[in-house]
């Protein structure tokens, strides 16, 4: 597991196990297992390679993607509120550009720099100018979907064209092209942040602000880096969801993504009070939560008590995570 | 965290300026409408429709700005309006007091909830109303099998539709728990100790003050508000439907941010809020305006980029107030 935590005690966990931490650490993958094995024994064809693939993990990479974003900016000790808007904008934009007869490969780069953009504004609110930061993205988790409205009208219209058709339903090396992305932007971030001395500034704007400054690291450049790369990342789901739906939607496209992504960040054991970093747990959280979703809505039970079931897990493993803090 | 006593007296003092620009504002707003519109702005639909909407905005508005002040946040109002609008509508058949007793006793004891995970567990505010957000529109979708829930006797519809110099019942009721809050904000023992714990939880702590109480009744009280803008949203149009109160929660805190109450907790203004709230509503209520009367074209996707913009505007004006105050 990656986990960047600084964990003095790292030696004595070894020695007699530390049953909290361990909890903490694996919680969420414990869970996970259990769910793959439910559904192994009592969900037919789960385990055919098509299921897992293309079904179960295509549906999760969109919000681990998402999701890997957010554990950024909650390691600096931020939020953002405003990634599922800014997926519906970049979606909406490079649809429309789409429609324009622009090219493919100027329209798919433009959705990118909207989420670049939008990444910045709240970066730049948050650390120049001193905005709590779920106000700052409160600003564009309020005015980005409005803006992907008036962009499109708000009209749902079909995007007929091959590229967004590869986007939806393409295949890179036997992987589903969101699969695929979650991969190669996983190990990215990995590399970044643990061979690179910017995983350490990161944690150490997140764990005490002050103290980073003092010792020389730009704590303003590394906390806009923080939003801007969550922007990016949300600006190319924009881009993956519009394969999906294939048609511009911008009531819909990132509807309640940020809250998915916060909740995957908790229920991994990522405190929002900052300075944790996690990207191997962060997306374990999102496949628990989402085949915890499926699980249920695939056994017969309805959407709205898988919801409670998806609410009451949360509490328990913040409960749970809670009580192994204590511990520490 | 050390704030000194001089900073706390300047930050509540440009606080103070900013509650009276808002109003200044709200004003100023409404003299220049009136001017532009006449008499046609005052006209019976128009502000029974403006005061239905910020009876019940204003009531959520209430409850987040003391979670606000002890330095929290409520996410889930806006679903506890949705499940205790159900219940109350379930209920009301058996006679108007009871359904607004069971509205207001469901919104308390989702309240409790979040109150006792909060207080007692101390789990983060944040994620612990984020479960509730998802939990309580789940269980409430399920109580009404999700279809519009039609609120059975003409009790309390008329109670809603009646006027009291000219104005609605649900207006009168608003300002009465507005009058009720401040007093309590500024007066009692309970009010004083919501602000301090907001300022310096530990500090509260050490002088004896018992701070789990305080922290417990404000997510109750706003759990109980937001229930009663339920059944008063349930009275006021006759149902309840299934998308109810989707986002409200930050419609919410935006009114509370531009009535001057400070996110980290610890300043704040009861009567700033409501006119931070009334505001909000009579901007949109002018863009609608200008729609009706085909003078300038906006759609009404726009609404949502005002609200972020004029946001914007806000903490932008704000910005330095609590700076170097807290680390968010």
């Amino acid at each position: 597991m990656t986990d960047l935590a600084t964990r003095p005690a790292a030696a004595s966990v070894l020695r007699n196990t530390d049953w909290p931490s361990f909890i903490r650490r694996y919680g969420a993958a414990i869970v996970l297992a259990l769910l793959v094995l439910f559904n192994i024994i009592f969900t037919d064809n789960f385990l055919d390679l098509r299921n897992i693939l293309f079904v179960q993990l295509r549906q999760a990479a969109p919000t681990a993607i998402v999701a890997l974003g957010m554990a950024l900016v909650i390691a600096t000790g931020g939020i953002d509120l405003s990634v599922g808007a800014v997926v519906a904008l970049s979606g909406q934009v490079t649809a429309v550009f789409l429609l324009d007869g622009v090219p493919p490969l100027v329209a798919l780069p433009i959705g990118i720099l909207v989420g670049v953009a939008a990444g910045l504004f709240n970066g730049t609110l948050v650390s120049r100018f001193g905005i709590q930061p779920m106000i700052a993205t409160l600003v564009l988790f309020t005015a980005g979907r409005g803006l992907a409205q008036v962009v499109t009208g708000g009209r749902i219209q079909t995007v007929n064209q091959p590229i967004v058709e590869f986007l939806g339903l393409g295949v890179i090396a036997g992987l589903p092209i969101s699969v695929f992305s979650l991969i190669v932007i996983t190990i990215a971030i990995v590399l970044v942040t643990r061979f690179t001395p910017a995983g350490t500034k990161l944690l150490a704007v997140g764990g005490n602000e002050r103290a980073a400054g003092l010792v020389g690291i730009r704590t303003k450049r590394v906390k806009t880096m923080a939003y801007v790369v969550a922007g990016g990342l949300a600006g190319f789901v924009g881009l993956l969801e519009l394969g999906r739906i294939q048609a511009s939607d911008a009531t819909n496209a990132g509807l309640n993504m940020e809250l998915d992504a916060i909740a995957a960040v908790a229920v991994a054991g990522t405190t929002l009070a900052g300075g944790t970093f996690s990207p191997g747990r962060t997306i374990i959280g999102v496949l628990m939560l989402r085949l915890l979703q499926n699980t249920l809505v695939a056994h017969g039970i309805p959407r709205e008590v898988a919801q409670i079931a998806q609410g009451l897990i949360i509490v328990a493993a913040i409960y749970l995570l809670r009580r192994s803090r204590d511990a520490r | 965290m050390s704030a000194a006593t001089a900073d706390v007296a300047t930050i509540g003092h440009r606080l103070a300026l900013q509650r009276r620009g808002t109003v200044a504002v709200l004003v100023l707003v409404v003299l220049l409408a009136s001017l532009r519109y006449g008499d046609a702005f005052y006209s019976g639909i128009n502000l029974t429709s403006y005061f239905d909407d910020a009876v019940k905005y204003s009531l959520i508005a209430l409850g987040m700005t003391f979670v606000i002040m002890t330095g929290g946040i409520d996410l889930s109002v806006g679903s506890v309006i949705l499940l205790a609008g159900v219940a109350g509508g379930l209920a009301s058949p058996h006679g108007a007091v009871v359904a607004v007793l069971v509205g207001v006793g469901t919104g308390a004891a989702v309240g409790a909830v979040n109150g006792l995970l909060i207080a007692h567990s101390r789990l983060e505010p944040f994620v612990v109303t984020l479960a509730t957000l998802l939990w309580a529109r789940g269980l409430g979708l399920q109580l009404a099998d999700t279809q519009t829930v039609v609120y059975g006797t003409g009790t309390l519809q008329s109670l809603a539709r009646d006027k009291i110099f000219g104005l609605t019942t649900g207006f009168w009721l608003m300002i009465l728990l507005f009058v009720l809050a401040a007093v309590a904000l500024k007066f009692t023992p309970w009010g004083r100790t919501v602000l301090a714990i907001g300022d310096s939880e530990e500090s509260t702590a050490l002088l004896g003050v018992p701070t789990r109480l305080p922290k417990f009744s404000v997510y109750l009280l706003s759990g109980a508000l937001a229930g009663l803008a339920g059944v008063v949203l349930g009275s006021q149009t006759g149902s309840v439907s299934m998308d109810t109160g989707v986002g409200w929660e930050l419609i919410a805190v935006a009114a509370v941010v531009v009535g001057g109450t400070l996110l980290t907790g610890g300043v704040g203004s009861i009567g700033g809020t409501l006119a931070g709230l009334l505001l909000l509503q009579v901007i949109f209520t002018i863009i609608n305006f200008e729609n009706g009367r085909g003078g300038i074209e906006i759609n009404s996707y726009w609404q949502n980029v005002v609200r972020g913009a004029f946001l914007l505007v806000v903490v932008l004006l704000q910005t330095g107030v609590g700076r170097g105050r807290k680390k968010s």
